[in-house]
């Protein structure tokens, strides 16, 4: 039975979408992973030395300090990115396995899952330096078996979290509690929870503790899934209760608003987008490394316009690098109804000078750096809706990657849309502004640098009709390419 | 009104359709049979521009489909759940195309009115984005859609499949008739004979990518069909 399970395994893995994009981005992902491992590697053996270098106490003693938060940043990425189990199910549940079977094999699955195993990566070199330097060996493998167990229940316990609410609302409250209260230092959560997992080392059978923890998880994770095995259960898919909008006040822009009614609603309704716009919204605060001089490295005066383009361009870097593939799971309706090309593009381009206008507008609290500061983001925010607005538009027409709106695990950057033609794009997009101020800021002054990029904003601009049509071309030559890509589901 | 030419599709060796010449005169229904694999799909989505003809062109009503994009206003079609937008409750869906289309929110609904029946009360109404419609539910949602507008020429593949018994039935009356109210040239493909049968007045037969029968329906048109795919 398991034989079974495993080969079914193997072929989902071997025949996925991921791994049959193009050789070059498998090596680079195959360089990538190993990047990771000997990064973790090499902190799990250097940690200790360079501790013991800089001379912040006894190595073991600070480690045990920072778990918790390690632990914490562990279960935040897991929610994000390990793809749940609960998909996978549906076509076993009429096959003669046993239910039992069934969802220890799913849950099982997610044991094996990168999640849990790059970690020891770290520890386990890092519990050999320990040993190596004299600490109890008892202590040391009693510490790491304990470190591992609670790495597995943040597995189960992100498998609870991505399924039931009561375990996720409970979770979210406890880590804003303890964000808040260790950044005022009411009190610093560390100093209590460190001692625990100093426990685990100087009296090696509290190991129990997490070990009946992991053991308890475990069960209620698979209780959970066993009494949730039917498809209008746990297999179901939720359906959200539809709200009618009209947003009619957008028709007096003719085809324009139509297009813009649908994708305000596109953003509003899907997860996936809901998160990238989200995520734009942070990109306002960028600006905070730059113009706090928090960051040595961005104190160059160059930096003020990259900060300026990031800040006012937060949406057209997230949400414009994906156009069309919004458009992704609906693509043959927009090319055969009775759109022009032109006005899809344009009711895009729209959307991103809208949201590069209003990002301007709520960034003025940057005032409170200087007006320096917000001349920055003023002239990036010319040069995004001048320049860098085509350029996404065009980027786009070589990003062939449909995009599964319901979902949120690839929000954080699609392995395929890298390839070489929309690498060489962001060169115009953030090199070149820089290079522009520079030549201003070093030949003549500050200010001149302002004026200059402003200036080729402007430009561009004025230049939008001969743009677009050139941009239009390319979407009309990728357009059969792209019908095909999209008609392939990301899974 | 449809003039294809030479028309050719061609994956590495496999030639998967190859029509000499099919001309569809206006305001005729049309139905496209073949078992799977034969082209059907594929021919219609080279009429949409949605593929690239290897050889070969077709002219919509004058207009060479995949050099001008001017055969979109006249042209609408229904041929998979691609063409519905999930996150869109129907009335919202029904309001977008009408956008399109150049027809007012207060037109769609009169427009709707006629498909209450056809509907059977489970479309409308009912606080449910389109990604949440059962198949078959989408699939009459997408079928209504594309007749807003009064286009000339209506595509519609596999229409029949999903449906349930009432409005396969419902369906086949509201081609009729379109057909005979309109100069309205609808394009239907099916597996299922005894429907086009019953809706179309000329049948062609596609196997393995090419044109084998052309047929005016009549009362033996059943039995030759069903010779043909029954041999």
């Amino acid at each position: 039975m398991l034989k079974q399970f495993f080969s079914l395994q193997w072929k989902a893995f071997y025949r996925s979408a991921a791994f049959k994009t193009n050789l070059a981005i498998k090596i680079l992902m195959v360089f990538g992973a190993l990047y990771f491992l000997v990064v973790f590697l090499a902190m799990g053996l250097g940690t200790y030395y360079f501790i013991e270098k800089q001379g912040l106490g006894d190595p073991f003693i600070l480690v045990n300090t920072y778990l918790i938060f390690y632990l914490a940043v562990d279960l935040y990425i897991r929610y994000m990115m390990q793809k749940m189990p609960v998909l996978n199910i549906k076509p076993l549940l009429y096959l003669p396995f046993k239910k039992n079977q069934v969802v220890f094999y799913s849950l099982g699955k997610t044991l094996l899952s990168f999640f849990n195993w790059v970690h020891a990566f770290f520890f386990i070199p890092f519990s050999i330096v320990l040993v190596y330097e004299g600490y109890n060996i008892l202590g040391v493998v009693s510490w790491h078996l304990a470190i591992m167990a609670l790495f597995f229940c943040n597995n189960f316990l992100n498998v609870l979290m991505n399924n039931k609410d009561i375990v996720f609302y409970p979770i979210i409250v406890l880590f804003a509690f303890v964000g808040i209260s260790q950044y005022y230092q009411w009190l610093d959560l560390s100093t209590y929870i460190a001692p625990l997992f100093r426990a685990f080392y100087n009296t090696p059978w509290t190991i129990i503790i997490p070990v009946f923890l992991l053991i308890g998880l475990a069960f209620i994770s698979f209780r959970y899934f066993k009494n949730n095995l039917y498809l209008d259960a746990g297999l179901s898919i939720k359906h959200s209760k539809a709200k009618i909008e009209d947003y009619s006040w957008l028709n007096r822009f003719g085809n324009l608003g139509t297009f813009l009614k649908n994708d305000i609603k596109l953003i509003k309704r899907n997860k996936r987008s809901r998160t990238t716009v989200v995520m734009s919204f942070l990109f306002l605060f960028y600006g905070l490394l730059f113009f706090t001089g928090s960051i040595e490295v961005y104190d160059g005066p160059i930096w003020k316009i990259f900060a300026g383009i990031f800040i006012s361009g937060g949406f057209l870097f997230s949400f414009g690098q994906f156009v069309p593939s919004w458009d992704s799971s609906y693509y043959p309706l927009m090319m055969s109804q009775n759109i022009r090309y032109k006005e899809y593009l344009n009711s895009k381009w729209y959307l991103i000078v809208l949201a590069t206008i209003v990002s301007t507008i709520v960034s003025t609290f940057y005032l409170y750096f200087g007006w320096e500061a917000y001349l920055a983001i003023l002239v990036g925010a010319a040069y995004n809706v001048g320049v860098n607005s085509y350029l996404v538009l065009w980027g786009g027409a070589y990003i062939k990657t449909p995009i599964d709106l319901t979902s949120n695990k690839n929000a954080f950057g699609d392995k395929q849309a890298f390839n070489a033609k929309t690498l060489l794009l962001t060169i115009p997009k953030l090199v070149l502004p820089l290079l522009i101020y520079a030549l201003g800021h070093y030949l003549i002054n500050p200010i001149a640098g302002y004026i200059f990029v402003a200036v080729s904003g402007f430009i561009g601009l004025a230049f939008k009709d001969i743009a677009f049509r050139k941009i239009e071309n390319i979407y009309k030559k990728e357009k059969y390419k792209t019908l095909n890509a999209y008609k392939q589901k990301a899974n | 009104m449809i003039e294809t030419q030479n028309l050719t599709k061609t994956y590495g060796k496999d030639t998967v359709l190859n029509i000499q010449s099919l001309d569809i005169p206006k305001g005729q229904s049309f139905g496209l049979v073949g078992n799977n694999g034969a082209g059907k799909t594929t021919f219609f989505s080279l009429l949409l521009d949605l593929i690239r003809p290897s050889t070969g062109r077709i002219i919509n009503n004058g207009i060479q489909v995949d050099t001008s994009e001017e055969w979109k206003p006249f042209t609408s079609a229904f041929i998979d759940e691609s063409f519905l937008i999930g996150y869109l409750t129907p009335e919202e869906y029904f309001y977008f195309i009408g956008d399109l289309r150049g027809q007012s929110k207060s037109d769609i609904d009169l427009f709707l009115n006629d498909f209450h029946a056809f509907f059977h009360e489970e479309i409308l109404g009912k606080q449910k984005y389109l990604r949440d419609l059962s198949k078959g539910n989408q699939k009459k949602v997408g079928i209504v859609a594309s007749l807003i507008g009064y286009p000339d020429v209506v595509i519609l593949d596999e229409p029949f499949a999903n449906l349930d018994p009432t409005t396969q039935i419902r369906l086949k009356t509201l081609i009729r008739e379109l057909a005979e109210q309109r100069d309205l040239s609808i394009l239907v493909s099916s597996h299922d004979l005894i429907h086009v049968t019953e809706v179309c007045e000329r049948i062609v037969v596609l196997h393995k990518g090419e044109v084998v029968r052309d047929i005016k329906t009549s009362e033996e048109t059943l039995k030759e069909l069903e010779v043909f795919f029954g041999g």
